[in-house]
């Protein structure tokens, strides 16, 4: 196992855990970027190359601009960037029900005798990954366009402001 | 006890998975506990590319063309979360999953 595996899996286990902890949403979003980014890199690694650079265009540069526009739009005053943390009880909880799954899916994951033979070869080529998206998997690509277009068509439906300022919907 | 590099791979996704499971679970911002489901989808994306890559299967694509397709659905998910996060806020002044419990039975 490189190096470089375990430097991209530690930086990107440390910049989730602490995006997920911190009080300031901004900051959390912004090292939320971090923790997407080195998941492009393993990606990368890996040999995933057209995955990767999917990854970096769809989280680190739409998903991430969304969130802190989410961000931003739903604050009350210009400091109030800051969420709760969590009750004692809650996050007591949080950590007990994270704590079993990880300690089940360790558990199984160690246990389990896999098989495992490394590709002969540089992964796959995009004229190749092409072919397939085109040939077998057209149907299921159509299919992916139309869930985008429809959720976008419904993002904007949800988010947008009534311009006659009905009060049918008023709390 | 002899752990390969799909092993280490797939402890990688499980850890990445329990921290997004925690984040979602605790927090009640829900701008992060939908950040928190991200993440957990992102380890289960980290999962299809190692046994993509290290398994003897045939399949020259599978795993990629999956992951490709779970990455459109998610960016799908993430932009009516948020514009879901949007509407109640402008609804009740406050993203607190704790203030949007009129269903709580």
């Amino acid at each position: 196992m490189s190096i470089a595996f375990a430097v991209i899996a530690l930086t990107t286990l440390v910049a989730a855990a602490v995006a997920l902890a911190l009080r300031n949403l901004i900051h959390s979003a912004l090292l939320l970027i971090a923790a997407w980014a080195g998941i492009a890199a393993f990606y990368l690694w890996a040999g995933a190359e057209f995955v990767s650079f999917a990854q970096v265009l769809v989280y680190v540069g739409a998903i991430s601009m969304v969130v802190l526009f989410a961000v931003l739009l739903t604050r009350r005053s210009r400091d109030d960037l800051a969420a709760d943390l969590p009750s004692l009880q809650r996050g007591f909880g949080a950590l007990l029900v994270g704590g079993a799954v990880l300690g089940i899916l360790l558990g199984a994951v160690a246990g389990t005798p896999l098989a495992t033979s490394l590709k002969s070869g540089p992964g796959i080529t995009a004229r190749q990954l092409g072919l397939e998206l085109a040939g077998p998997h057209a149907p299921a690509l159509l299919i992916v366009g139309l869930i985008l277009t429809v959720s976008l068509l419904g993002a904007i439906v949800i988010a947008a402001q009534d311009p006659k300022g009905g009060r049918e919907d008023a709390p | 006890m002899n752990l390969g590099p799909l092993h280490l791979c797939l402890c990688f996704s499980s850890v990445l998975f329990c921290i997004g499971l925690v984040g979602a679970l605790s927090r009640s911002s829900s701008i992060l506990v939908l950040l928190g489901v991200e993440l957990m989808l992102n380890a289960a994306n980290i999962n299809f590319i190692a046994f993509w890559r290290y398994s003897p299967a045939n399949s020259p694509a599978l795993g990629v063309v999956f992951v490709l397709f779970s990455i459109a659905v998610a960016a799908a998910e993430a932009a009516v979360g948020l514009a879901l996060v949007i509407a109640v806020y402008r609804h009740r002044r406050s993203i607190r999953l704790q203030d949007v419990n009129e269903l709580k039975g």
